[in-house]
């Protein structure tokens, strides 16, 4: 078997589309047996990446279970916009119960699944940054440690959207929120708070973590098949801008998603049993501004004068993450696209 | 078969007994013993298949519980006190879930200040909740509501709470009559869920409900604890048939023919009650007892048939509503608010203080002679509180109220004592 890689020179990504691809490469949303899992009728804001996410990734799920899933949801925009009475949006079997305790329920789910003999079935937890991150933690740390065999996914939009976009722990320094307004003489966010759940996930030493964002839907589709192919707790972390809560143009959701991995603010990487095993390169380094000023909530940085210092501190966390995880090489950037092996 | 047994020990037998499929367990005293009991049988493969979970808190229990239950998985827990105001958002979701499952409630006090000992203000807390509420008089009562538990439950799609008194029956070695597996089998059929999360038939369950039915759904669930009330009794027959024993039901009686006087309660301190009756009735004072099985739903016709006819009822219990007074004797008054009885409220055995019959019995006397309140602390020393309060009025920074009261508590019992030792004194 000899590999010769291959170019897409557009833009040097999968994104040129599924054409070029053999069919079992293709994405699972390219595929018209996908199992719609979110389908229409939810009354998400144009653009959300949170609904997006949520379909790439329970789609991807359901195909490699054999539509074999269980899903649960914390309160907060995916399930308020999902289920207004009595219509639903799901098309799989689907529980909420509260706010903060998601992983408990699924962890719930999974041993009923158990004392049945029911393996075959599957389960996924669902919540945003805040359910995952702030009030559901205590559930899903309880979770993680038990191994449990449960996959989380957090949709993190960095803010309570759904409440009207207030800070999380998971919300950025310098971002403005309706807790963190653009004024006084630190504007926005503070620097030197906030959580790293990915890290504290593999902190667990659970088989798998792994986070995504929507601008690749490869990327985001196989690490939900791989971690349906593993037993016990599994986490992922999916970053999905909120046009309404960014202040970003609805059709800017997976520029935005993409430039935020580009950036190198947002580390897109995977870990097995608390190790780093793969991180996603980035291809075209860009500096971080490029991605702050699509988003209103970072104006204040930009008008009426420049904020230097801060969008230096923001670059510092940018430069740090990519050291730290090792997200860019500057020969293959030079060397143009990347590459996959293909068989021949 | 007959055993002597502690309650705690009584109560994982015989839930193990019905094949829970999903127990949770987190400790806090007095109900711990149940589940590490169970926690052992499940160890052991006698009782299998069953998932046996160290959660990380009460709130992960109840909610564990809530994923178990809709998966068609038949799910217990046991909590008390500070343990159910922890689970309290989850408690309210299964039951507006329509959920069933079993939780023991090891009745304890709700701090501050913190007290491990026995009260019913933990039940208290949680009987607008939507649950079934069962009060346990005895150990055998435990035992046996454990099993009409699960059975009302899965039946009427709705959590049931088994209340029984920490330590005094949890800790307690009595004899149980203890029930068969054979027996409980053919009372209790597998559970058969209403809504389940199910790949076949897939469902959303816990969607967003708005004003236009929202009254709706919230008024089914009274609805069926209205159908509780009716199925309760019917249940209790049916295990009396099986088991050969009667247990469960909405109330109890205890010499309430034609009684002048009825005092009304919950729980172990039924037995003190009903001593101190006994006593009184030999003394020529007409009274009997009624015990209240079923609180929630609370059997309003049941209270009204057998207490209209009383001249004056005392409704004693272990609980109160601050600001306001008895909880139980609102109930009762609402049962009576057509009947004309007089009505007496009384607080007694808060945290554990022990409910004597001679406390029992000078109260009662008090009641029958038109001398009691309307609403009464049993043995409360208000003294010690009068101090507190002046100490308030002379004072901005008067101190933590526990700790001066208690100091006042032991100055009290030293000068009792040295009081004593002077009069022991020879010479
Ligand atoms: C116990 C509790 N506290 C607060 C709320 C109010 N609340 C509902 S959704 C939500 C925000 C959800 O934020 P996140 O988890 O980040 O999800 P998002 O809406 O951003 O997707 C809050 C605060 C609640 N429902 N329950
Ligand atoms: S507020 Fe944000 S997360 Fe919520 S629906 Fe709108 S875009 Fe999606
Ligand atoms: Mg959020």
């Amino acid at each position: 078997m000899t590999f010769k890689p291959i170019k897409f020179y557009q833009t040097g990504s999968f994104a040129v589309g599924n054409r070029l691809l053999s069919e079992n490469l293709r994405t699972v949303q390219s595929d018209i047996a996908r199992s719609d899992s979110l389908t229409l009728g939810h009354r998400a804001c144009q653009g959300c990446g949170e609904a997006l996410g949520a379909r790439y990734a329970l789609d991807a799920a359901m195909r490699a279970t054999g539509n074999k899933v269980l899903a649960t949801n914390a309160t907060g925009c995916l399930e308020v916009f999902t289920t207004p009475y009595p219509e639903t949006s799901w098309q799989i079997p689907w529980l909420h119960s509260v706010f903060g305790n998601t992983a408990a329920v699924a962890t719930g789910i999974a041993a009923a699944l158990r004392a049945k003999g029911r393996q075959d079935i599957r389960v996924v937890a669902q919540a945003g940054d805040g359910g995952t991150e702030d009030i559901g933690f205590g559930c899903l740390s309880g979770m993680f440690e038990r191994n449990d065999d449960v996959l989380f996914i957090c949709y993190d939009n960095q803010a309570y959207m759904n409440t009207g976009v207030q800070r999380s722990g998971a919300t950025p320094p310098a971002a403005r929120t309706a807790t963190t307004e653009a004024v006084g003489s630190e504007p926005g966010n503070v620097f030197g708070q906030g959580k790293n759940l990915p890290q504290i996930a593999m902190a667990h030493e659970i088989p798998y973590v792994a986070t995504a964002t929507v601008s690749e839907l490869h990327d985001l589709e196989a690490k939900v098949e791989k971690a349906m192919t593993i037993r016990g707790a599994r986490y992922l972390h999916i970053l999905v801008p909120c046009p309404l809560g960014w202040g970003s143009e609805p059709s800017a959701t997976i520029r935005i998603a993409r430039l935020a991995k580009e950036t190198g603010l947002f580390p897109v990487f995977e870990a097995e049993d608390g190790e780093i095993t793969g991180v996603s390169k980035i291809r075209h380094k860009l500096p971080v501004e490029s991605y702050l000023l699509e988003q209103r909530r970072y104006a204040h940085l930009f008008a009426p004068t420049e904020n230097r210092d801060v969008l230096d501190k923001i670059q510092a966390i940018a430069d740090r993450n990519i050291v730290r995880y090792g997200l860019w090489d500057q020969k293959t950037e030079e060397d143009g696209n990347m590459s996959i092996a293909t068989e021949q | 078969m007959l055993e002597q047994i502690e309650g705690s020990r009584a109560v994982a037998k015989s839930v193990a007994l019905c094949r829970p499929e999903v127990i949770c367990a987190y400790p806090i005293s007095p109900q711990t013993h149940i589940v590490e009991a169970l926690g052992v049988l499940v160890k052991t493969g006698e009782l299998a298949p069953c998932e046996f979970i160290n959660v990380e808190s009460e709130f992960a229990a109840m909610s564990v519980l809530i994923g178990a239950s809709a998966t068609g998985g038949r799910a217990y827990t046991a909590t008390a006190s500070q343990g159910l105001l922890f689970m309290i958002e989850a408690v309210y979701n299964a039951a507006g879930l329509g959920l069933p499952m079993v939780m023991t409630l090891a009745n304890r006090a709700i701090g501050a200040p913190i007290n491990i000992w026995n009260d019913h203000s933990d039940a208290m807390a949680v009987r607008d909740s939507g649950w079934i509420q069962l009060f346990a008089e005895t150990n055998q009562d435990a035992a046996d509501l454990h099993i009409q538990a699960f059975r009302l439950s899965e039946e009427i799609s709705l959590p049931v709470m088994v209340c029984m008194d920490g330590f005094i029956l949890t800790h307690a070695v009595e004899e149980v009559e203890m029930p068969s597996q054979e027996h409980v089998d053919t009372f209790l059929p597998p559970f058969y869920p209403r809504q389940v999360l199910d790949t076949e038939e897939p469902v959303s369950i816990g969607a967003m409900v708005g004003p236009e039915a929202f009254a709706e759904v919230r008024y089914l669930a009274h609805a069926k604890q209205l159908l509780a009330k009716e199925r309760i009794p019917e249940i209790s027959r049916e295990f009396e048939s099986v088991f050969g024993h009667s247990a469960g039901g909405l109330i109890s009686a205890y010499r309430l023919e034609k009684a002048e006087t009825v005092v009304v309660a919950m729980g172990s301190v039924l037995g003190t009650i009903k001593d101190a009756v006994d006593d009184l009735i030999n003394h020529g004072i007409n009274i009997g007892v009624l015990g209240i099985t079923t609180f929630r739903p609370f059997p309003l016709e049941e209270v009204y048939a057998r207490l209209s006819g009383a001249k004056r009822v005392v409704t004693i219990e272990k609980a109160f509503a601050v600001g306001m007074g008895g909880i139980l004797a609102t109930d009762v008054a609402t049962a009576l608010s057509r009947a004309q009885v007089d009505q007496y409220s009384v607080i007694a055995g808060l945290g554990g203080r022990p409910v004597t019959k001679a406390s029992v019995i000078s109260l009662l006397q008090d009641a029958v002679s038109s001398k009691l309140d309307p609403l009464t602390f049993m043995d409360l020393d208000h003294e010690v509180v009068k101090k507190e309060i002046a100490r308030m009025n002379e004072s901005g920074r008067s101190g933590p109220p526990a700790e001066n009261m208690l100091r006042e508590m032991q100055l009290k019992t030293f000068s009792k004592q040295k009081e004593r030792a002077a009069s022991e004194e020879p010479g």
